[in-house]
């Protein structure tokens, strides 16, 4: 492929993810429309040691479990339209309640950089964080930053930068759950990865299947007529 | 556990700290709540109650979250006393 990758922004409503948006692309922004709703996310791009990067930015949500047309929206971004890197923006004033979509996302896709923003905020309430603790837990890179004050831009680009050379790896930390899901887990995850092959998750998808996750199977349903359709007029 | 404790969020008092013990709904209402942070073993407080107790406003792992009173009913826990 060329020196041209996508990456997602995702977190929780009001955690600076379009500032950082504004802040990388300036004036090299589009609306587009995604995934056959008419809901249109913002795109942009930015250049960055020779390679480039288009950037979409995410409605905020508290979860991707499809309870809102938003959430479905990132959700089926992040699954469908495989970004190469998903960013998930963090407030670092609230972390407890913000790594609950972290976890989430790291479920549904390998290649996350986890930006704790509001550093500034955090620092002026005596918050202290430590990110290499946090890089360790969550397997993936976690990057202090202040996206209104361009804080941390210089390591989250070359942080972007290693990890779409291969330079460096995610390894994201999957929640283990009850014995009697992680057996149900264990007897449907290959049939599924029979069918879907690894474009998707399939433990992710084991997960959502379990939780009896129907426009899931909906969108699924929808996508595979979409492509045998595209495949036809071809 | 002291049973004498136990109420749900609805019968809270303006500034009762309550840790939830149980959530009495299913489906996508349930899904959500999670999401917000009411799960068992966290602690909220009673911010404010309109003038009829409904809604009434949480606090809830930093962020204020008002419940109506068909959610807040069905979501137990124990007060704990202040420090
Ligand atoms: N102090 C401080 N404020 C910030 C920072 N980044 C963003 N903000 C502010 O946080 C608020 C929310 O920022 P947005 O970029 O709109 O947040 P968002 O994540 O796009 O919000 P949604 O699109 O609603 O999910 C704005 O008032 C920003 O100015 C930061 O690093 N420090
Ligand atoms: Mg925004």
């Amino acid at each position: 492929m060329n020196n041209s990758y996508r990456i997602a922004l995702a977190g929780n409503p009001n955690t600076g993810k379009s500032t950082l948006f504004n802040a990388f692309t300036g004036l090299r922004q589009h609306t587009g429309n995604w995934a056959g709703k008419t809901v249109s996310l913002a795109e942009g791009t930015v250049r960055h040691k020779e390679k480039n990067y288009q950037i979409v930015d995410l409605p905020g949500t508290y979860s991707l479990f499809s309870n809102s047309v938003d959430e479905e929206v990132a959700r089926n971004y992040i699954v469908f339209e495989k970004p190469d890197i998903t960013l998930v923006v963090l407030d670092a004033t609230s972390l407890e309640r913000n790594l609950n979509l972290a976890l989430q996302v790291l479920e549904m896709t390998k290649n996350v950089i986890v930006c704790i923003n509001l550093i500034d905020e955090a620092e002026k309430k005596g918050i202290k964080i430590n990110e290499r603790i946090l890089t360790r837990k969550l397997g993936v890179p976690v990057i202090k930053i202040s996206a209104r004050n361009k804080i941390g831009f210089p390591m989250l680009l070359d942080t972007i930068d290693r990890l779409v050379s291969g330079k460096i790896e995610c390894n994201p930390v999957q929640t283990t759950y009850n014995e009697e899901i992680e057996e149900k887990i264990t007897t449907i995850e290959s049939k599924i990865s029979n069918l879907v092959g690894n474009t998707i998750s399939s433990r992710w998808l084991a997960l959502r299947l379990l939780d009896g996750d129907k426009a899931l199977l909906t969108e699924f349903n929808r996508r595979l007529v979409l492509n045998d359709q595209v495949r036809r007029e071809a | 556990m002291d049973e004498s404790n136990k109420i749900s969020l609805f019968q809270g008092k303006k500034g009762n700290l309550i840790k939830i013990s149980s959530i009495s709904l299913e489906g996508v209402m349930r899904r959500r709540l999670l999401d917000l942070g009411f799960v068992p073993g966290a602690i909220v407080e009673v911010i404010k109650k309109s003038p009829l107790g409904d809604p009434i406003a949480f606090r809830v792992s930093q962020t204020t979250i008002a419940l109506r009173k068909e959610e807040s009913m069905k979501i137990e826990g124990e007060l704990v006393n202040h420090e």
